[in-house]
C-alpha cells in the first residue's frame, strides 16, 4: 500500500467534507462579516438527527437498503438543520445587527456553547455509533483503497459545490446575495428584502452542513455531541486559508486542508522519528491557519478588505 | 394631485438634525431639483423618502402615505434613488448590476426592452456589459448607476449629486442624459451643489439652507434671484 497515495485519498475525503461546512462560514461572512461559530454546532446537530432518524429506521425496517436509510437521516436533518439555522439568525443575530461587530461574534460562541449542551441533554455524553449498514466494498487504485462511502462522499460534495455555484452565480437569489454582499443599503434600494436574503444564506449553508455532518458520522461512524467544535475550527481554518467570504475559497480551502492534514498525519511519525504521532493530526489544521494569517491574511482567493464596495 | 408631496419631514441621524420640517411637491412628468450647500440636508432629504433613514412627518406617493415602510417596500412602489457616489456594485458585472435594477420585475420579454434602450441610450455600457462594474471610470460608473435605476421603471426618480466628482464634460452628458429621461415622462427629483446645472434643467426648485426649505419657486426665476445669485450662483 502506498502512504502517499492512500492519504491523499483520505485527504481529498476528509477535505470535501470540510469544504462543505467551510461555505457555510464563507457565505455568511460574505453577507455579514460575522464569523457565525455556531456553524460547527448546526454540522452537529445535523448528524445527531440522522443518527437518530437512522437508528429509528434501521430498528423499524431492518430491510431496508442502508443507502435508503441513510437518505431518509439526511431528509430529516436537512430541514432540522434549516430550521435552527433560521432561528438563530433571527433570534440571536438579527437584534444586534447594528450592534459593534464584537457583540455578534461573542453571541455566535454563546449559541454554540447552547447547542452543545442542547445536543448533550438530549443524546447524552457517549459516542453514538453509526449503524454499519452501508456496503464496505473496496477498490484499489495505485496503490490505495478507496471505499463506496469515500467515492459517495466526494461525489457527493463536488455535486452540492456546483450547485451551490449555480445558485449563487446564475440565479436572482443567488445574485441578489452577492449584491447585498457588496451593499446591504444599495440592495435595499434595488427591492431586495435584505432580511430575506440573509435568512436565505444561513438557511442554505445550513442544509448544506446538514448534510456534511451526516458524511462525517458516516465516515467515523460516530457522532459525539462536542464533535462541531473540531469540525467547525477546521472549517474555518478552510475558509481562511480560501479568502473568507470567497464561495470557491471555501471549496478550495477545504480540498487543500483536508490533504495537508491527511499528508501531514501520515509523514509527521518519520518526520520525527516516531516522536509525533498521527494523533497530531488536527495541529495541522491551526498551523495552515497561523500561516495564512502572517503571510496572506486575505487567503488564496481572497480580495482585499478595501475593495469591499 | 402632485406624485410626491412631502408635509413637515424631519430627519435626524446620530444627534443630529439634518432636516427640521420641510414640506414640498412633485407632481407627475415634473423635474424639480433641490438645491444649497454642503450640510444643508439635501442628501438626508432623499435617504429620508427612502427609508433609509427612519424619518418624522408626512410623505404622500402616489396618493398613498408611506409609513415606517422598509426601503424595499418604498422601492417597490415605484421610488428610486440613485445614491451620492453612485453605489454601484463592482464586483457584479455591468449587465448583472442593470439585472438588479429589474429585480422586483418579472416581465422579461419588457426587461429585455429595456435593457436594449439603456445601451441605446449608453452605448459605453454596452461595450463593457460583461465586465466587472468596478472597472469603470467615474462617469460610466454614473451613467450604470442611472442606467439601472430607470431599468425598474421608477414613477419617481430621485438623483443625489449625479455630477460629483466627475469632468466637466462627463458632466455635460450626465445633464443631457437626464434631461432626456425627464423628457420621456419620467417624473425626477434632483439634489445638486451644482445650481447652475441644476436651475438650467429642471423645472421648480427648492433652495435649502441649514435643514430648511428657504425658497422656492420655478428654475428660470430663481437663476434671477439676486439672493441665489450671490449664494449659490458665484455673483
Amino acid at each position: 500500500m502506498d502512504i502517499f497515495a492512500q492519504q491523499l485519498v483520505n485527504g481529498l475525503v476528509l477535505g470535501s467534507i470540510y469544504a462543505l461546512v467551510a461555505l457555510g462560514y464563507t457565505m455568511v461572512y460574505g453577507i455579514l462579516e460575522l464569523i457565525n461559530f455556531a456553524h460547527g454546532e448546526v454540522t452537529m446537530i445535523g448528524a445527531m438527527v440522522a443518527l437518530t432518524v437512522i437508528g429509528v429506521l434501521a430498528g423499524v425496517a431492518p430491510d431496508l437498503p442502508g443507502v435508503l436509510v441513510v437518505l431518509g437521516g439526511i431528509l430529516v436533518a436537512i430541514p432540522a438543520c434549516m430550521l435552527l439555522a433560521f432561528g438563530i439568525e433571527k433570534i440571536a443575530y438579527r437584534p444586534l445587527r447594528k450592534a459593534p461587530r464584537l457583540a455578534p461574534l461573542i453571541t455566535a460562541i454563546g449559541v454554540s456553547i447552547i447547542l452543545q449542551n442542547l445536543a448533550m441533554l438530549i443524546w447524552g455524553r457517549q459516542y453514538v455509533s453509526f449503524p454499519e449498514i452501508l456496503p464496505t466494498t473496496k477498490f484499489e487504485v495505485f496503490g490505495a483503497h478507496i471505499s463506496l462511502l469515500q467515492i459517495a462522499i466526494v461525489v457527493l460534495a463536488l455535486t452540492i459545490m456546483a450547485c451551490l455555484w449555480l445558485l449563487v452565480e446564475r440565479t436572482r437569489l443567488g445574485r441578489a446575495m452577492r449584491a447585498t454582499a457588496q451593499s446591504r443599503e444599495v440592495a435595499e434600494l434595488m427591492g431586495v428584502n435584505v432580511d430575506r436574503v440573509i435568512s436565505a444564506t444561513f438557511i442554505i449553508g445550513a442544509a448544506i452542513a446538514a448534510i456534511a455532518g451526516v458524511m462525517v458520522s458516516a465516515y467515523y461512524g460516530l457522532a459525539h455531541y462536542y464533535m462541531g467544535f473540531m469540525l467547525g475550527l477546521k472549517a474555518f481554518s478552510a475558509a481562511v486559508l480560501g479568502g473568507i467570504g470567497n464561495i470557491a475559497g471555501a471549496m478550495l480551502g477545504g480540498l487543500l486542508l483536508g490533504v495537508i492534514e491527511a499528508l501531514g498525519a501520515g509523514y509527521i511519525g518519520d518526520i520525527t522519528g516516531g516522536f509525533l504521532g498521527s494523533h497530531y493530526q488536527d495541529v495541522f489544521a491551526f498551523f495552515v491557519l497561523i500561516g495564512v494569517l502572517v503571510f496572506r491574511p486575505s487567503g488564496l482567493l481572497g480580495e482585499r478588505v478595501a475593495n469591499r464596495a | 394631485m402632485s406624485l410626491l408631496q412631502v408635509r413637515g419631514l424631519k430627519v435626524a441621524y446620530g444627534g443630529i438634525q439634518a432636516v427640521r420640517g420641510i414640506d414640498f411637491d412633485v407632481a407627475q412628468g415634473e423635474l424639480v431639483c433641490l438645491i444649497g450647500a454642503n450640510g444643508a440636508g439635501k442628501s438626508s432629504t432623499l435617504k429620508g423618502l427612502m427609508g433609509l433613514i427612519q424619518p418624522h412627518g408626512e410623505v404622500f406617493f402616489a396618493g398613498e402615505r408611506l409609513q415606517k415602510q422598509p426601503t424595499h417596500a418604498i422601492a417597490a412602489r415605484g421610488m428610486a434613488l440613485v445614491p451620492e457616489g453612485r453605489g454601484i456594485f463592482g464586483r457584479l458585472t455591468v449587465a448583472e448590476n442593470l439585472a438588479m435594477g429589474a429585480y422586483l420585475r418579472n416581465d422579461r420579454a419588457e426587461i429585455k426592452a429595456d435593457l436594449a434602450r439603456a445601451f441605446e441610450l449608453f452605448p459605453r455600457l454596452a461595450e463593457r456589459s460583461k465586465q466587472l462594474a468596478g472597472t469603470l471610470s467615474g462617469g460610466e460608473q454614473q451613467m450604470l448607476a442611472i442606467a439601472r435605476a430607470m431599468m425598474g421603471r421608477p414613477r419617481l426618480l430621485l438623483l443625489d449629486e449625479p455630477s460629483m466628482g466627475l469632468a466637466p464634460l462627463m458632466v455635460q452628458k450626465i445633464y443631457a442624459t437626464i434631461a432626456a429621461i425627464a423628457h420621456e415622462g419620467v417624473t425626477i427629483l434632483l439634489v445638486e451643489q451644482n445650481a447652475n446645472l441644476a436651475l438650467q434643467v429642471s423645472h421648480r426648485a427648492y433652495v435649502m439652507e441649514s435643514g430648511a426649505i428657504t425658497l422656492s419657486g420655478p428654475s428660470h426665476e430663481l437663476a434671477r434671484n439676486p439672493q441665489v445669485r450671490a449664494a449659490y450662483l458665484g455673483d
